[in-house]
């Protein structure tokens, strides 16, 4: 597991960022980007994946998540 | 010599590779690239533990936390907590300026350090700590705060400086800061600015009765990260306070704990050194919904796009003063420019420094003509490098945590006409006959930042660039014989 945050960029697009390793990346897909379930499987556009547990509504974002790896490229 | 290909870059990296044995070769073939605006996939790893037994310029967390983040905060005494060399050596090295009387209410030039001794290490330092706390109440009444920078022992003999700070707090109602900043940790500075911010987030924004009370405006920004080498700080200071802007802290440089208390307040974070401050950042965004904007004031060009980034966030008013301040200064860059660039015009640099400047600096070189034709991080991330490839020039050297041969040969291959980097470098540089700039320190010049600045800089480079003693490496004896005939005749 690990903490990670997820933001907004100027374009509205989604931003991934993990501190520990600061790494900052774009993310490409959403499992989940409804109103009523947001979260799920992330994809980010380096090829690795993470999960966040989904929420119930859309948050504010910025926010931080435990986040655990799915695996893909390995840096 | 005329600029490289990207096979000509290729195979030089490949060439400077070759003596390493094959494992440290792998390795260090991950830290260097020819930048290539149009790939897009991550070029340069960073961020990595330097390969033992070659040279390397970082520092440590301690420096990292001491030096960069906590240090310049001039109202708060800063232990050196440990051995007294840590400490000691690196007193008053950065030029970080600042306004106050030292050794009454400011103290950004002195060094508090708890001396440990065997004995110390033996029974532990806690009783120190706390007695040391005591005394500095005592002699210096006016200080605000006190932070406890740890050095290696700290952490290897286990102390609980937390419990001995929030002990000591409670007595003097007074906040103590105790940041886990041993050296140890992380591979280079940079986890020592995370962890400084980390302490800052849990200390001084978590604080009950941090603060002062004052009356927002719709205008508050502040400056984090800024660098205040040789006074930085003031020549951005007056460029935002200029559009109309009220600058309500100052990270770290000339700053005070009053002012990171009241950071919260902000409508908008200006963060300039983001590989120092971003972390810090990210958490107000989230946490108090903050928004935060990169800029860079270096060079006129870079001034103006960021001026009139800043602007954006705000309403017209602010916008009219971004453009009456570019406007204002605009008479002063154009002698500037008039003056140095033909003396400068199309001279190449290569730049070697730490935390932001290996990108940040480029807009002040392209204004006056020159090119970069390599630069590199002490200790960037990701996210830096990827920030610097838009900036640099295609077939440029990228380098993270370049050793000192590898360095060497570069220069040696590239010939460039000037470099940038640091002080354990200038002198090997100079003797190889190649003008140098200590871009640490700006050479005990500066201040750099801001229109001001600028001058300052074009004047700094051609003074290094034009200095006549370059003409003179070779001595008489060595020179070709028509020429010295020539010259008596």
């Amino acid at each position: 597991m690990a903490n990670i945050m997820i933001s907004q960029d100027n374009g509205g697009s989604l931003l991934f960022y993990l501190p520990k390793k600061d790494l900052e990346e774009r993310i490409v897909s959403l499992e989940f980007t409804g109103p009523e379930k947001w979260g799920g499987e992330l994809q980010l556009a380096n090829g690795q994946s993470y999960f966040i547990d989904p929420l119930e509504r859309t948050p504010k974002l910025p926010m931080s998540f435990r986040a655990r790896r799915l695996g893909g490229a390995e840096d | 010599m005329a600029t490289l290909s990207k096979e000509e870059a290729a195979a030089l990296i490949q060439e400077v590779l070759e003596v390493y044995p094959e494992k440290a070769q792998k390795d260090r073939a991950k830290h260097l690239a020819v930048n290539d605006q149009e790939k897009t996939t991550k070029c340069v790893t960073s961020n990595r533990k330097s390969l033992p037994g070659v040279m390397t310029i970082r520092g440590c967390a301690y420096a990292g936390s001491k030096g960069v983040v906590w240090g310049p905060i001039k109202d708060m005494i800063h232990i050196s907590h440990g051995p007294v060399g840590c400490g000691q050596y690196s007193r008053a090295g950065r030029r970080n300026y600042y306004v106050g009387h030292t050794g009454v209410d400011t103290f950004g030039d002195m060094n508090f350090t708890s001396d440990f001794q065997e004995k110390d290490i033996v029974f532990g330092g806690d009783k120190k700590l706390a007695k040391l706390i005591n005394e500095i109440d005592g002699l210096f009444p006016l200080a605000r705060g006190i932070s406890v920078q740890s050095e290696c022992p700290i952490g290897l003999i286990g102390d609980d400086i937390e419990a001995v700070s929030k002990k000591g707090a409670a007595e003097l109602s007074k906040p103590i800061v105790p940041v886990r900043c041993e050296g140890f940790r992380g591979v280079s500075q940079s986890l020592g600015h995370h962890i400084a911010n980390d302490a800052i987030r849990d200390w001084v924004f978590e604080r009950e009765g941090g603060g002062t009370a004052f009356e927002s405006s719709p205008y508050d920004v502040t400056i984090i990260g800024d660098y205040n080498i040789g006074g930085d700080a003031w020549s951005s200071r007056i460029l935002l306070e200029e559009m109309g802007l009220r600058v309500i802290a100052q990270w770290s440089g000339d700053g005070t704990l009053a002012e990171m208390e009241n950071t919260p307040k902000a409508k908008l974070n200006l963060l300039h050194c983001y590989r120092s401050m971003n972390y810090i950042s990210r958490h107000m965004e989230e946490k108090y919904g903050i928004p935060w904007v990169e800029y860079n004031f270096f060079g006129p060009t870079k001034i103006a796009e960021s001026l009139r980034a800043i602007a954006a966030f705000f309403d017209d008013h602010i916008k009219e003063g971004a453009e009456r301040v570019i406007a204002k200064y605009q008479p002063l860059v154009d002698a500037v420019i008039a003056k140095y660039r033909p003396r400068l015009e199309g001279k190449r640099v290569m730049l070697y420094v730490g935390g932001l400047r290996p990108r940040h600096v480029i807009g002040s070189y392209e204004d006056l003509g020159m090119d970069v034709v390599g630069t590199g991080y002490e200790f960037g991330h990701n996210d830096d490098y990827d920030r610097t490839v838009p900036e640099m020039g295609n077939a440029t050297l990228l380098y993270d945590d370049v050793t000192g041969f590898e360095f060497e040969e570069f220069v040696k291959r590239v010939k460039p006409d000037m470099i940038g980097s640091g002080v354990k470098e200038k002198y090997i540089f100079q003797k190889m006959g190649v003008p140098f700039r200590q871009m640490h320190s700006w050479d005990y010049s500066g201040p750099y930042h801001g229109y001001d600045g600028f001058a300052i800089f074009a004047r700094d480079m051609d003074m290094t660039l034009n200095n006549p003693c370059w003409k003179n490496l070779t001595p008489p004896w060595l020179k070709p014989v028509e020429e010295e005939q020539r010259a008596i005749a």
